[in-house]
């Protein structure tokens, strides 16, 4: 097999990427399922990766593999290279202040668990309050839940409205000198719904309680800017937004994490190691022990690298009108019915057939060649608040297209003939 | 369609729809609840014991059509047999389910059984049918008071 060499891939990485034109960069989107074309909907449990991120990574195990920040060697200082100027893309992509503020991880779950278990540990105390909302993934639910029942805290939830939004009001009531910090998604998985955080981390932030955002569904859809956002910390996985599995970024600001106790401990986080003592090291290899990902950061330099030569800002307006066109669509459909209905919405439809177990949906769609997620997409306490016990989800990027759309309302009709 | 078809055959769309022996049971020997946490099927299952008889059975619960259904023949299907024989029973059910069984080389052993056959072509639905049978096993054997596929 031939290996795009590192001039084409820079040159391609480049050029702008029109939305139009996108999905042909993305390899797996040309194969079929069932003997049907693939119809990916289930990008908000990982997305597919463009051939330029493919490229990348194999082009290091091709001519750059070894370890880093460990040999004198030519290789050894190639890979070292890539894998940080992958932080200093992933840096500028978030408009962090520096890259010391940029840690690696290997994903959104890593990240929150990195926080509850260092800087929670340190400052959660007993009868303290930590405030998550009542639609957030299980990843940032249970790291919590582990650190309030050893430091005797207390969980607190803010709730939501039946369309899926949360109670500002209620946020702001809940809000207290007990509280010693705040847990909130950006956008949630289960329901889309693109929460006020810039409003939320003002306010808890002016009552000096620190805020950590889940971005693992923002990245893929929306700018997101540290410096505007002015969150303490920020969580995010690569897969989720066209890079490869097994990497993700915990941002935190520099105070926050120079005061924390290291997470684990290992080659890399040192600066020197005696029997008797260990100095850490600098920001941010002090929590990053061990052999990283180093392909997987080099991969989520080559996804930022090819998002940012899209037009951000023209993905939004196509994914909303993906949202809107899908909507409509599948509202039309009798006994269906959409849960989140938030006015501020990312590209996620979670759906509900009257009757009709979301898992048959699921089997039938695949049948079909479409994938989606039917269950509980890890936000049990979101089924319990909207009394289902599993949804389906079609989720969609900005390589996914109307004609899909045609074929996924087509196909729920058939599931609907076949069950009915 | 055809696989489509052979999965939701009529047994299984008339079980889910008309689940039989769908009740809470009075005075059960045992009840056990069964969960899918990947899917979120939820059922209990009863069993009233006379000796090494199961002198009724049923179930309560939601989930999928294919749970659903797989519970409901069950208990139709258990009511008067012993415990070696529901234990059999779930031997051939499990094969089949999983492809290791020809249904219709066997349609005289497996009787209403064999409207599960098709699930064997649907790896990811082997879990749902047999929810309700492994729960059936733990109340049979006095295990815990839930059961999880996962
Ligand atoms: C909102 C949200 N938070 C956290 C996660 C966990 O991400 P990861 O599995 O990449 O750690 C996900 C992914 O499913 C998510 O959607």
């Amino acid at each position: 097999m031939e290996i795009a060499s590192a001039t084409y891939i820079e040159e391609k990485l480049k050029a702008p990427v029109p939305v139009e034109s996108c999905r042909f960069h993305f390899p797996l989107l040309r194969r079929q399922v069932n003997g049907k074309p693939l119809i990916y909907f289930d990008n908000a449990a990982t997305s597919q990766k463009p051939q330029v991120v493919i490229d990348a990574i194999m082009r290091f195990y091709h001519e750059e593999n070894s370890n880093i920040h460990r040999g004198v060697h030519y290789l050894s200082t190639k890979a070292t290279e890539a894998y940080e100027e992958a932080r200093v893309k992933a840096q500028k992509f978030i408009n962090a202040r520096s890259i010391e503020e940029v840690i690696y991880v290997r994903g959104t779950t890593e990240a929150i668990n990195l926080v509850a278990a260092t800087y929670g540990r340190k400052n959660v105390n007993e009868g303290d309050e930590v405030l998550i909302s009542a639609m957030e993934h299980h990843s940032n639910i249970v790291p919590w839940q582990i650190l309030c029942e050893e430091k005797k805290a207390i969980l607190r939830v803010i709730p939501m409205n039946d369309d899926g939004e949360l109670l500002l009001d209620e946020y702001d009531r809940l809000l207290n000198d007990r509280t010693k910090m705040v847990c909130l998604a950006h956008i949630s998985n289960a329901l889309g719904t693109i929460n006020p955080v810039k409003r939320m981390i003002a306010t808890a932030r002016a009552r000096g309680i620190p805020v950590l955002i889940d971005g693992a569904q923002a990245l893929p859809h929306i700018k997101v800017d540290m410096q505007d956002l002015d969150c303490d910390f920020y969580a995010f996985s690569s897969h989720k937004m066209f890079g490869p599995t097994g990497v993700g970024v915990l941002y935190g600001k520099k105070e926050l994490l120079s005061a924390m106790p290291p997470y684990q401990g290992g080659g890399d986080m040192i600066k020197s190691v005696t029997f008797e003592k260990t100095a850490y090291n600098d920001l941010p290899y002090k929590f990053e022990a061990g052999t990283p990902n180093i392909e997987g950061a080099i991969g989520l330099g080559a996804a930022i690298d090819y998002m940012k030569r899209m037009d951000l800002d023209a993905v939004a307006a196509y994914e909303h009108e993906l949202l809107t066109y899908a909507t409509t669509q599948l509202l039309e459909i009798s006994g269906l019915r959409i849960i989140g209905t938030a006015k501020e919405k990312a590209s996620v439809i979670s759906f509900v057939l009257e009757g009709i177990h979301p898992h048959d949906i699921g089997t039938i769609l695949d049948y079909e060649g479409i994938a989606i997620r039917t269950g509980h997409h890890c936000a049990q306490p979101v089924m319990q608040r909207f009394g289902v016990p599993a949804t389906a989800r079609a989720s969609f990027a900005f390589y996914n297209t109307k004609e899909e759309v045609d074929v996924l309302v087509k196909a729920i009709h058939k599931v609907k003939e076949v069950l009915g | 369609m055809s696989l489509l078809r052979e999965l939701y055959q009529e047994v299984i769309l008339d079980h889910n729809k008309n689940p039989r022996n769908f009740r809470v049971m009075e005075g059960a020997t045992k009840h056990v609840e069964g969960y899918n946490p990947l899917c979120g099927d939820h059922y209990t299952i009863f069993v009233k014991m006379d000796g090494d008889v199961i002198s009724d059975v049923s179930f309560q619960g939601a989930g999928c059509a294919i749970s659903k259904s797989s519970a409901s023949v069950m208990t139709s299907l258990l009511k008067g047999k012993t415990k070696e024989e529901a234990e059999q029973m779930f031997n051939h059910f499990h094969k089949l389910v999983k492809g290791e069984l020809n249904a219709e080389e066997n349609l005289e052993t497996l009787g209403k059984l064999a409207a599960f056959a098709g699930v064997s072509e649907f790896p990811a639905r082997v879990k749902c049918a047999s929810l309700a049978w492994h729960t059936l096993q733990a109340a049979l054997h006095d295990d815990a008071q839930t059961v999880s596929t996962e």
